[in-house]
């Protein structure tokens, strides 16, 4: 099984042809589609959009609006201002959770997350419920990893305000029913909020069908630049949210006594915005789109059916999570005897990257009865061999470890 | 062998595999935990002072072998040094992880962790359990992260 790019159209893999890069779930590597692309906007239509009363400044403006256009596609959002840049999906979920948390949830209140959520999806939501004399619950998992709705649906009353839950779990691949979940939450008036940050890089999303209030993502994750994500809501949700931060672009009009706010999506971009990073997301974009996100996918579950059967295969290997069929490229496990952290050191001899920690999981960690795992994820420029290099590495840390 | 195998030599997988003072102290005079927040690693370290002496020193926690075998290398040498003496190989020791110690200063048996400086990631872990000696014997928080 081969990779369904080629690997040259990755600057930094085709300068290192032995590297065996098996971290996407962390970050994804560039095409160089996507560092061409921002350079292009630098060198060719640079200047502050939306200020400018010249020709240049409304290039820039362009840009940048062309590129919401072609995130909001990738996305399905109809209603392209529904499409918020910001930082990334932890700065998507933070927004959430102060601007609308704060206005909408109340002491005794109450907010769900997942005991599978990255920490951005899980400390934000904590912290409001405290701010607020809110009550925090975390939904019990299935034996697999995902949230376990039938006991969500009996969890939920009146008082849940917020049920935030993962996409797609970034230790174990596990894909959550969003839609059964938002149907959930929409059924006693509390708002969905899905990390997106591993399910928007490796399947098709359509924000208007999934029919979840808030979906946040990182372009990072998907082939685009550090720093730049989304926040797609639905336009009743963002319009009643208060603005997270204030400051230029994000005013009407700006009084002595009182300000008033400009329209979505300017309302929540407040500053100058970084154009280069949604011109780079766009390319990403375009990019898997010209691929296809179902080969994407199907790509992925092919490679983490080797992996999975030919990991599990060595004696004293732990797989966490969910079956081969029902899980994105991600797969986590633990070795016996060996720490997850000692496994990436000899794992990074050869050249071979993966994860090893909690994976800013600490609540599924406890879940999941130990401190620590090691992660190997794939995605697109990855292929069989990758999966041969990262067995034998395996095998060999093994051999290096046997008791004496 | 590349430098990566040379920091993983049979001591260290000894002391990893059968971690010496691996246990709870009852009659420690200061219990202290020490966290590498990155990692998530913990280790509790035991220490029974007899005046300005280290009577006794044991741990137990779960960590790397880098951080097993240094625990497991530190309990042993600390036994019985007094308060300076323990302060001058914390500080020689972390001085060798972060590769800037001569290191003749050291104990040879300590040497072995002389690698961890070509791997900015794992120093911590080998310094985890002196970082925790060093917060013990300083008036001790009850908990340190490195």
């Amino acid at each position: 099984m081969s990779a369904i790019v080629p690997r040259s159209d990755f600057s930094l893999l085709s300068a290192n042809p032995a590297l065996v890069y098996l971290d996407s779930a962390a970050t994804a590597q560039k095409p160089r589609a996507v560092l061409d692309a921002m350079n292009d906007f630098y060198e060719t239509d640079y200047a502050n959009p939306h200020r400018g009363a010249y020709a240049l400044s409304a290039r820039a403006t362009e840009r940048y609006a062309r590129a919401r256009e072609a995130v909001a596609r990738f996305f399905g959002v109809r209603d392209e201002a529904c499409v918020i840049f910001t930082r990334g999906t932890t700065d998507s979920l933070n927004v959430v959770a102060a601007a609308w948390g704060r206005a909408n949830i109340g002491a005794g209140d109450e907010v769900i997350v997942t005991g599978a959520e990255h920490h951005a999806n899980f400390v934000p939501w904590q912290q409001i419920a405290i701010e607020r004399g809110a009550i925090f619950t975390i939904c019990p998992l299935t034996a697999d990893g995902r949230a376990d709705v039938e006991v969500l649906a009996a969890l939920v009353s009146e008082k849940t305000k917020v049920i935030a839950f993962n996409h797609v779990s970034n230790v174990l691949g596990a894909i959550n029913p969003v839609a059964e979940i938002a149907a959930i939450a929409r059924s006693v008036g509390a708002l969905s909020v899905c990390d997106g940050a591993q399910g928007a890089p490796h399947m098709a999303v359509s924000f208007d069908a999934l029919d979840v209030d808030i979906y946040a993502a990182s372009a990072h994750k998907m082939l685009g630049p550090m720093g730049t994500g989304v926040l797609i809501g639905r336009r009743e949700i963002l319009d009643a949210m208060p603005p997270y931060q204030t400051g230029g672009d994000m005013i009407a009009f700006v009084g002595d006594e009182q300000t008033t706010w400009n329209v979505l999506p300017h309302r929540l971009e407040a500053g100058t915005p970084n154009v280069a990073g949604a011109v780079g997301l766009a390319a990403a974009c375009d990019y898997l789109t010209a691929i296809g996100m179902d080969a994407v996918a199907a790509h992925e579950r092919a490679l983490v059916k080797v992996a999975h059967e030919r990991v599990s295969a060595i004696e004293g290997v732990r797989v966490h999570g969910p079956s081969a069929a029902e899980r994105s490229g991600v797969l986590s496990f633990t070795v016996a005897d060996i720490h997850p952290h000692d496994l990436a050191t000899l794992l990074d001899e050869r050249s071979i990257c993966i994860r090893a920690g909690h994976h800013c999981a600490q609540p599924l960690m406890r879940r999941l009865g130990v401190t620590a795992t090691a992660r190997a994820s794939f995605y697109v420029y990855n292929d069989e061999n990758d999966v041969e290099q990262l067995v034998e590495a395996l095998k060999s840390a093994k051999r290096l470890f046997a008791v004496a | 062998m590349t430098d990566t195998s040379a920091l993983y030599q049979e001591v260290i997988l000894d002391h990893n595999r059968r971690p010496r003072n691996y246990c709870a102290m009852a009659d420690a005079t200061i219990e202290e935990r020490g966290v590498n927040p990155l990692c998530g690693d913990e280790l509790t370290l035991y220490l029974r002072m007899d005046g300005d002496r280290i009577a006794d020193a044991s741990f137990q926690g779960s960590g790397c072998a880098i951080s097993r075998a240094s625990a497991s290398m530190m309990t042993s040498i600390v036994k019985g040094k007094t308060r300076a003496e323990a302060d001058a190989l914390i500080e020689q020791f972390r001085g060798m992880a972060t590769g800037q110690t001569v290191l003749d200063d050291l104990p040879p048996t300590l040497r072995v962790f002389a690698g961890v400086a070509r791997l900015p990631q794992r120093v911590k872990c080998a310094v985890l359990p002196w970082h925790a000696l060093h917060s013990a014997l300083t008036g001790g928080t009850g908990s340190t992260a490195v």
